[in-house]
């Protein structure tokens, strides 16, 4: 066998018989696809809570078609206890209550939540004309027709599938180098390595190698995951040119790991940087939600950060449906960094503990 | 036989610590060669110069007819080196380990088994590392060491923290490294693993090599009497006063020892006076070579 082959070998074992590694590298990701993708699946703003005090004629004398149509705008519930009632929307806990005397519909709000209120105002009002024309026994002259069109939103799964992914990949890439380079120096092995005639680019390629097949495994499995019908992840006909995103993002991640690995004198230090670097990193580059709304110095900072730009380039492949152009930019940046990296860690690097 | 390493007034400081302060000597072909010293002496620092695993502040080391340092991969592919204390990959069993050493000098992965065979650990060929007892991992070293069939082989403290009978099961591997015509440079704490295994044996002391020569010529050479120690009480006190050639006496109430340099004398006397019970001998031995040398108790 070859040294490249067997030390990727030697490698990749050490990787896949660590159980520690494998779960911060594929399952711990994956619990947080099951967290933001499976269980906000349906996120939508919670319907206003509203109580009717006594008997309400207004609502009562509603059809059974439309009292279910106003189940979907108010989550209505019934009370005799008017003191209650309006203690509960006093303490925010309901956004309204109404009660009626004769023809007098009074609706009981507080303004701690606007929106709500609002709406439920907004309701009522549209329920009280009703009544009304309908009173005086004429056609109504105006109606509504409402039609639905095609949901084209980004449902939470789409944007959270790449943006985990991304995180898994600087996560297990960035592990990866920084643990092989410090435990081995620790461990001596790099000595050992140096007593043996085999070359540095040998060794450097075993371990690029054995990340970038660790970083395809992810990738299979994630998607393989977020496909389900549970998940219900749509890709798009470019989403393969996540593949040499993944690459290049690997070899950017890589270098991170070779600079801590070039600083840290044992696993533990490593580890402990490693998640001070790409932890918050994942919340800068919009891997754990969009950007768009972040204030202007987030989006800013998230520039200069390279599991942005994998973020990015993945989401446009993969459920945006750009094409080969739109990864360019991506790629080039984080092949820069890894460049750049690479030359600073090489510059830092130590065969020796001392 | 031309010399396989020849080192010239090797030097290396740590800041202020002269770790290894002018050494010279020689190995042949086919030696066994010992480092010995107590703790700090500059055995592994020399060693690792020897290898080419450091560069020495000054002088020369020659290797195999070529120069150690800068790394020189040509010389690496023909010496065998076991760091002290292990390196091993992490999580591969003894197995994987060989082979992975083995590959790094383009050796086919079958003589993986031949050296788990050689080294006695073919049962723990599907065995991780770390599972391994002390004197199992510390034959894997050696396995991993000799993988490649070096013509000269590097070993620092093979035998550190095995029970005795590990130790001399090593022993016996390591006497047939060497009788297979390797040359093998060693060091270690034991001045009875120096005596027992070595051709010739370096003692070093603070960065020097104070005595070097073939441990029973050091012995000899130094000279010392014999101690001959008898059950306490055997002997009349006026009789030991008149006993032939003792230069000493001491009396610690259990042994009598009594120091000579004539101990056939003595011994003679002694059967006479049938006064034998307990009767050990033992001649100098290279700890109190290092004690007449330094002046100080050898501890390793
Ligand atoms: N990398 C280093 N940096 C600083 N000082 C060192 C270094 N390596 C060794 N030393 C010092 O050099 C001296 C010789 O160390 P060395 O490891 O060669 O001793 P040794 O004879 O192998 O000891 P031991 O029997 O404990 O292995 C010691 O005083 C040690 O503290
Ligand atoms: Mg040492």
């Amino acid at each position: 066998m070859t040294a490249l082959r067997t030390l990727s070998r030697a490698m990749f074992y050490g990787f896949v018989r660590d159980r520690t590694a494998v779960f911060f590298t594929i399952l711990f990701p994956l619990m947080f696809l099951f967290l933001f993708g499976g269980i906000f699946k349906d996120q939508s703003a919670p319907r206003p809570k509203v109580a009717e005090i006594g008997q309400v004629q207004l609502l009562d004398a509603m059809p059974a078609a439309a009292r279910q149509q106003l189940a979907k705008a108010l989550d209505l519930t019934q009370t005799a206890d008017r003191a209650s009632a309006l203690e509960r929307v006093r303490k925010g806990d309901l956004a309204g209550a109404v009660e009626q005397q004769g023809g007098l519909v009074t609706i009981h709000y507080s303004v701690g939540d606007q929106v709500k209120a609002a709406t439920v105002q907004g309701v009522l009002q549209a329920l009280v004309q009703q009544a009304n024309v309908a009173a005086t026994g004429a056609p109504p002259r105006f109606r509504l027709a409402g039609q639905q069109v095609e949901d084209q939103s980004l449902k939470t799964i789409q944007f959270v599938t790449p943006g985990l992914l991304g995180w898994a990949i600087a996560t297990g890439a960035t592990f990866g180098a920084a643990l092989t380079l410090v435990t081995w120096r620790q461990k001596k092995i790099l000595r050992r390595l140096r007593l043996a005639p085999v070359r540095t680019a040998t060794v450097v390629g075993a371990r690029v190698g054995v990340s970038m097949a660790v970083a395809l495994i992810q990738t299979a499995i994630f998607i393989g995951i977020a496909r389900t019908p549970y998940f219900g992840l749509q890709l798009s006909a470019w989403w393969w040119l996540s593949v040499p995103l993944v690459l290049a993002g690997t070899l950017a991640f890589l270098s991170i790991g070779l600079l801590v690995g070039a600083f840290a004198k044992t696993p533990e230090s490593a580890s402990a940087a490693v998640n001070l670097i790409v932890l918050p990193m994942g919340f800068l580059s919009g891997a754990f939600f969009p950007l768009d709304n972040a204030p202007g110095w987030l989006q800013a900072v998230s520039k200069v950060l390279p599991l942005r730009y994998l973020v990015d380039g993945m989401k446009n492949v993969m459920v945006r449906g750009d094409g080969p152009a739109s990864i360019m930019a991506p790629i080039g940046l984080l092949l820069a960094f890894a460049l750049l990296l690479s030359l600073l860690a090489t510059r830092l690097f130590r065969w020796d503990d001392v | 036989m031309g010399n396989i390493i020849q080192i010239t007034d090797l030097r290396k400081r740590y800041g202020e610590v002269a770790a290894v302060d002018g050494v010279t000597f020689a190995v042949a072909e086919g030696e066994f060669f010992g480092i010995l010293g107590p703790n700090g002496a500059g055995k592994t620092t020399t060693l690792e110069m020897v290898e080419g695993l450091r560069e020495p502040d000054s002088g020369e080391v020659w290797v195999l007819g070529q120069r150690a340092w800068p790394r020189n991969p040509r010389l690496l592919s023909r010496i065998g080196v076991q760091l002290q204390g292990s390196a091993f990959f992490e999580r591969l069993t003894a197995r994987e380990q060989i082979e992975t050493f083995g590959a790094l000098y383009g050796v086919d992965s079958h003589r993986s088994d031949l050296m788990l065979e050689t080294v006695g650990l073919t049962d723990k060929a599907g065995t991780r590392v770390e599972q391994l007892s002390g004197g199992q991992a510390q034959r894997l070293s050696l396995a991993c060491a000799l993988v490649h069939d070096p013509e000269v082989v590097f070993l620092d403290e093979p035998t550190s923290g095995l029970d005795p009978q590990a130790r001399r099961n090593l022993w016996d591997l390591l006497r047939d490294i060497n009788r297979q015509g390797r040359t093998v440079v060693l060091t270690t704490h034991y001045m009875d693993e120096a005596e027992a295994l070595c051709d010739r044996v370096a003692i070093m002391d603070n960065g020097r090599i104070i005595e070097m020569g073939p441990p029973v010529a050091l012995v000899r050479g130094l000279d010392a009497p014999v101690r001959v120690s008898i059950s306490s009480g055997r002997l009349d006190p006026a009789l030991t006063a008149a006993l032939p050639g003792v230069d000493s006496v001491e009396d610690d109430g259990v042994s009598l020892v009594l120091s000579t340099r004539t101990p056939d004398a003595l011994l003679a006397a002694l059967v006479e006076h049938g006064a034998l019970d307990g009767l050990q001998v033992r001649g100098a031995t290279l700890e109190d070579l290092f004690l007449a040398r330094t002046g100080r108790e050898y501890r390793a």
